[in-house]
């Protein structure tokens, strides 16, 4: 394999923070000369050298002088159109308001059914289904290994009958879910498909997002069970599923939260997710699809971190990219194609279990940087996740934050209101330079499965979130109550997932074995695990095996009884 | 005559993937001039109490975000006593509701470490109880 150690230390630096390349302008000098050198003379800036939460160098000023070579009709363009910087949508968040889209999930399906129920109530607009961790593993509720687990990070789904109950009275026909779940994600996605359709809702209409990206699991969040291969299968496997059956269900939401969270610099964030977009794009057309058929069905889902202007810059780069790749790489003809469309959730890496009623106010800008950044939908944190799952309280004011941004703030009544900026434009311009120089690299490996067989992007993580630690540890960077404005307080009263929830989910699982058809069951498995050994789409005997009853850990199973399992050779 | 080193296992019981904090950790650990080894993910308490046997480690710390740790923990304090390691030091970080606390002392758990807590904090709470 060789020896990385080169790659780990390289950083992407973009553009100096005071370029060679700069030229200001008269007046700019005679400003430097007359206002700027006496100020500094007299009274220093507070730092020797500013830079955003990623490090990234921030001038003290930007003029016209940092957009040199900048055309605005070629590199901003109009909201709606190419290279879509200012947004997918020619009215944006004029016309129709992003989608108030809170995480929701814990306990047994009939816990999680009442809050879905109480959200829509308090004026949510879609779902979002948080999984427990034995589900996100593709473990049943009653397996050894679930032990401890069950209903703590996520309502507990362990068969086609415990869907049934998270979507009982919702209907699937009006309301867009987004569902949590990757390695697993197909099964998940049948069980969902079953319900709509007992529902009467017909597939062709629904919508929702299934998160679906196996890529980040093996670069950040570490939730995979099949090794690279067989799990791009079944990803591809749904691309081709939902083209023919569902066509306005995104398939995959190509996420960069989760590598932020991780500990990733805003550019690492943009570079993989996007690196990861352009893998499942190559993927999907060696297995034959039409690319202008299924990359429209591709969503992305990004991290709102605390730098305000660095999170709009990474939005709008994130979009330039896209086109850019889909148009120049793969001489994509659709734009709906081209148009990258996403989700945001504030950082819940960035809340503090210090003084929690601080986290508030750390949502609500980053927040705000997510609407101006031009987000399709946002998911806002609640007060008290850096000590747990949301109370009804905590959740209740998350969602009002949204709703106090769109409709008294003012932010929406215009489209890309830091369009033109200098600082958002250089800001913009650098952020894409800087994880295009990523991509390139990532392509040099081979790819991203390759580059993450190498341990490339957890390398460049592993040593970013160092870094960052360092500078708090250090208090070079200061993060209010922790290591700075430090003050005693009493503890908050934190949601409790008690035992139980394991008991009903065993009681429910032993019930459904004994009154299941447990022939067909076995024959549905069967099935599943001879094409698993072929080439065929899955997606068919998963549906078939999800409507026998088979269960969640039954059905992974059978794929590990085909595919293996992976482990990661751990970095530190 | 050189001072022996620190040996550290840092483990991640439980089902969770988030290894940010447990890589953290080990690393500055390391920094601070113990020998650590990292688990990986996803260990059970037998795989965690057999590593700190082979390893004959003077320390464990346990990374545990999921609200699995009043399971877990009281299981790997029990696995040790019964391999005969009474004399390591446990230590806990996470996500640890504080009411949870107690009950994890009374365990065995020398230190629980909240979210927030400086790296040298816990450096300096291996040494002075190794120092014992």
């Amino acid at each position: 394999m060789g020896d990385h150690s080169k790659e780990t230390t390289q950083t992407v630096t973009p553009a100096e923070p005071t370029s060679p390349h700069r030229k200001p302008s008269a007046k700019e000098k005679s400003w430097e000369e007359n206002s700027l050198r006496p100020t500094l003379e007299k009274n220093p800036e507070r730092q020797a050298e500013f830079t955003t939460v990623s490090g990234f160098p921030i001038q003290r000023l930007y003029t016209p002088a940092d957009l040199s070579g900048w055309d605005p009709d070629r590199d901003l363009g109009y909201p709606g159109e190419p290279p879509y910087t200012r947004g997918i949508h020619s009215t944006m968040h004029r016309g129709r308001l992003w989608t108030m889209r809170q995480f929701a999930g814990f306990g047994a399906a009939e816990d999680t059914n009442q809050r879905f129920r109480y959200l829509l109530a308090q004026g949510q607009t879609g779902l979002s289904t948080a999984f427990d961790l034995p589900t996100l593993m593709g473990y049943d509720s009653d397996h050894p290994l679930s032990e401890g687990e069950v209903g703590k990070c996520g309502v507990a789904i362990s068969s086609l009958a415990d869907m049934e109950v998270l979507f009982d009275r919702i209907p699937l026909a009006n309301v867009t879910t987004s569902m949590t779940i990757n390695s697993p994600a197909a099964v998940i996605w049948a069980m969902y498909l079953a319900v709509a359709e007992k529902q009467g809702a017909d597939w062709k209409k629904i919508s929702g997002t299934l998160q679906n990206d196996i890529l980040k699991e093996y670069i950040a969040q570490k939730e995979y069970i099949y090794p690279p291969e067989p799990s791009m299968r079944l990803v591809i496997d749904t691309f081709e599923f939902g083209v023919k059956n569902t066509p306005k269900f995104n398939t995959i939401s190509i996420s960069g939260y989760h590598i932020r969270e991780a500990g990733s610099t805003a550019i690492q964030e943009l570079a993989f997710t996007l690196r990861d977009g352009l893998e499942y794009v190559e993927w999907g057309m060696r297995r034959g699809l039409e690319l202008d058929e299924f990359v429209p069905q591709l969503s992305f889902f990004f991290n709102a971190h605390n730098d305000f202007f660095e999170e709009i810059a990474k939005y709008r780069a994130a979009r330039r990219i896209w086109h850019k790749a889909m148009v120049e790489r793969y001489e994509s003809q659709n734009p709906r194609s081209w148009a990258l469309r996403f989700h945001t959730q504030t950082a819940g890496c960035s809340l503090t279990a210090q003084q929690p009623y601080n986290n508030v106010v750390r949502t609500a800008i980053q927040a705000l940087a997510a609407v101006l950044g031009g987000t399709q939908s946002l998911h806002t944190n609640s007060l008290d996740e850096a000590w747990a799952l949301p109370t009804e309280f905590a959740a209740t004011i998350a969602l009002r934050t949204q709703q106090i941004i769109a409709h008294e703030s003012g932010v929406t009544n215009t489209v890309d209101a830091l369009g033109g900026s200098y600082f958002v434009e250089a800001l913009t311009n650098e952020i894409q330079r800087g994880a295009w120089d990523y991509i390139e690299k990532i392509d040099a490996l081979g790819g991203m499965v390759k580059a993450i067989e190498r341990g490339y992007p957890q390398r460049e993580i592993s040593e970013a979130s160092y870094r960052y630690q360092v500078a708090i540890d250090k208090k070079e960077k200061i993060i209010v109550g922790v290591n700075d404005f430090v003050t005693q307080e009493k503890p908050l009263d934190t949601l409790q997932i008690d035992e139980s929830v394991a008991h009903r989910q065993g009681e429910r699982l032993s019930k459904l074995r004994s009154e299941r058809s447990n022939d067909e069951v076995a024959r549905r498995l069967g099935a599943l695990r001879k094409a698993a050994q072929g080439s065929e789409n899955l997606m068919p005997y998963i549906f078939d095996a999800v409507k026998s009853y088979a269960t969640l850990g039954e059905i992974c199973d059978a794929m590990r009884e085909v595919f293996g399992t992976y482990e990661e050779i751990a970095i530190t | 005559m050189p001072e022996k080193k620190i040996r550290v296992l840092i483990a991640k019981p439980g089902l969770d993937g988030h290894d940010r904090g447990a890589k953290i950790i080990a690393r500055a650990l390391r920094d601070a001039g113990m020998e650590v080894i990292y688990t990986g993910l996803r260990q059970t308490p037998e795989m965690i109490a057999s590593a700190a046997v082979q390893e004959d480690v003077d320390v464990i710390g346990l990374s545990i975000l999921s609200g699995a740790h009043n399971t877990l923990c009281p299981q790997l304090m029990s696995l040790l006593h019964d391999k005969g390691m009474n004399d390591v030091t446990v230590v806990l970080g996470g996500i640890i509701p504080e009411a949870d606390i107690p009950a994890l002392k009374k365990a065995g758990i020398a230190e629980i470490f909240l979210p927030g807590t400086s790296t040298q904090n816990i450096v300096e709470f291996i040494h002075k109880r190794i120092a014992h």
